[in-house]
């Protein structure tokens, strides 16, 4: 990972980027005074390369590439502990929400496995109109080239009866597939440029 | 009788069939008619939200315009990640920078209609008075650990019940079937759940903590009232177990299923048997004085190596 280098900050300072985060989350993120009290709340904080104090901080001073490239955006589980606890009354679980889809937006996932994980739960949703949480398991396996991730709880599910082995369908699919191909022509364009997903080794569903 | 529009949810469906079941059981115990809504589909749940915020409003909206379409004002969900969407999908709807767009895709707006989880139907629509006065098979005796979750009661102005960092309305049902409910110090931890796969180490270290902490106040079950804290804690204790080097072997039923079990229903019938880590423990009756002396403390003998172990665990040793 490379570190920002603080002392030249603002050569690296996009003010673009500032304003984008404040108008999709709707969060005035310059109102963070840097108490920690979000990064002491987060369970997660152990797992970060950046704590969330510092995302904001960093997000203060537009710095795009090192915000939307970190670990931490896409490891925060959106418990919602740093939102109830910010005496600003900053919900920090949103502006860390909007900044996973800029992300995904532009591409710059740094976890590839939580993103295809997400990809294939969004790809039987669109398929079925339900997750098929017995299918998403062997299909993510085989795509992050991890084969056995949890299969030492199949025999017990299966004596419980809890693994179902065919997906239930919906009837009224081809609604749910028109939702995903509306929303994903125009998800550039809402942000008034229009820039198609690069393409890449990273997949979409 | 009150209708209430019943949104399941995906994994009401695989992993949390008996939530489902104890669930319309309880309700019908209580004369609330739940409307399974037709034909629903998923919310889209994190990986939707993370894609477009929009999307996820449009799946979780599409199905409150169902609901609407059949007459119910209030829609109810037992899982807190899809009562996030279903809310979400409100405020989207209640915007007016993306309320046409919402309508567009939805094909209506879903203004006017209430949605909860089933820990607030329960709660205030039933109570806890109604359930003591219901109870046929006290659970006295039984230490039950409340656990809400991280997202049950969070972001207060979003959910609007209950409290977001000291949550009670689940202790008050745990204490009206008779059951004691300790205070919890980690109601609305996250337990991991999100990372079960994707990063297993997560689950062990988070969902490690909290069953400790169950087992050191003497809890012999840890009550959920959310399939994935659910799944993450029973279905995955084992492999907490091996993460945390403990030997942790804590039931984790619903909360419908507690609900239930007081209201003298039958056990199986509330799908007590598809829980992964055996409830016998709490079937014991402990109503009468001289089995309360054969109480257990908790199902739990401390690992040898279980980290940051309070002087080998002895508190929570079987008395």
């Amino acid at each position: 990972m490379e570190r920002t280098n603080t002392l030249s900050i603002q050569q690296s300072r996009d003010n673009d980027f500032i304003r984008e985060v404040e108008e999709a989350s709707g969060q005035t993120v310059s109102k963070c005074y840097q108490c920690g009290n979000c990064m002491a709340s987060c369970v997660y904080t152990f797992a970060y390369d950046y704590p969330v104090t510092q995302i904001m901080r960093l997000t203060q001073l537009g710095q795009r590439d090192t915000v939307l490239g970190s670990s931490s955006i896409w490891l925060c589980a959106n418990c919602q502990a740093c939102t109830t606890r910010c005496p600003q009354n900053i919900d920090v679980a949103q502006v860390m929400e909007t900044l996973r889809v800029m992300s995904r937006k532009a591409n710059t996932v740094s976890q590839r496995d939580i993103r295809v994980f997400y990809d294939e739960f969004l790809r039987s949703v669109k398929t079925f109109g339900r997750v098929f949480e017995t299918g998403l398991l062997p299909v993510y396996n085989l795509r992050t080239k991890r084969p056995f991730t949890d299969f030492d709880l199949a025999p017990r599910l299966m004596w419980k009866g809890k693994l179902s082995f065919l997906p239930a369908r919906i009837k009224k699919r081809k609604k749910i597939a028109q939702i995903f191909e509306v929303i994903k022509r125009d998800r550039f364009s809402k942000d008034g440029k229009a820039r198609p997903e690069p393409l890449s080794s990273q997949t979409d569903i | 009788m009150k209708r209430v529009a019943y949104y399941k949810g995906c994994s009401l469906e695989g992993l949390a069939v008996e939530y489902d079941r104890s669930t319309r059981i309880v309700c019908e115990a209580f004369g609330i008619e739940l409307v399974e809504i037709p034909d629903w589909n998923c919310c889209g749940s994190t990986p939707a939200h993370s894609y477009d915020p929009l999307l996820s409003a449009a799946l979780a909206g599409r199905n409150l315009a169902i609901a609407a379409d059949n007459g119910c004002d209030m829609v109810m969900t037992p899982c807190p990640g899809c009562l996030k969407s279903l809310k979400g999908a409100q405020e989207t709807c209640e915007d007016p920078q993306q309320r046409k767009a919402f309508v567009d895709l939805v094909g209506k707006d879903v203004d006017g209609l209430k949605t909860v989880s089933l820990l607030q139907l329960l709660y205030e629509e039933v109570g806890a008075e109604a359930l003591q006065k219901a109870v046929q098979r006290p659970l006295t005796g039984h230490v039950l650990i409340p656990y809400y979750g991280c997202l049950l009661t969070r972001p207060a102005q979003k959910a609007r019940f209950d409290d977001p960092e000291n949550p009670i309305s689940m202790d008050r049902l745990i204490e009206a079937t008779g059951a004691t409910a300790p205070d919890f110090p980690y109601k609305t931890e996250c337990c991991g759940a999100t990372y079960g796969v994707t990063r297993n180490d997560f689950v062990g270290r988070l969902g490690g903590r909290i069953l400790d902490m169950a087992a050191r106040l003497g809890g012999e079950a840890i009550v959920v009232a959310c399939p994935l804290c659910q799944q993450n804690l029973d279905m995955r204790q084992k492999q907490i177990n091996k993460y945390y080097k403990s030997a942790f072997n804590l039931p984790v039923p619903y909360i419908s299923q507690i609900i239930g079990l007081a209201l003298g229903i039958d056990p199986k019938v509330l799908g007590l048997n598809k829980l992964c880590v055996s409830p016998r423990v709490l079937l014991e009756d402990r109503t009468q004085p001289d089995q309360e002396a054969q109480r257990v403390g908790a199902a739990v003998k401390p690992g040898p190596n279980q980290p940051g172990g309070i002087a080998g665990g002895e508190s929570i040793q079987p008395s």
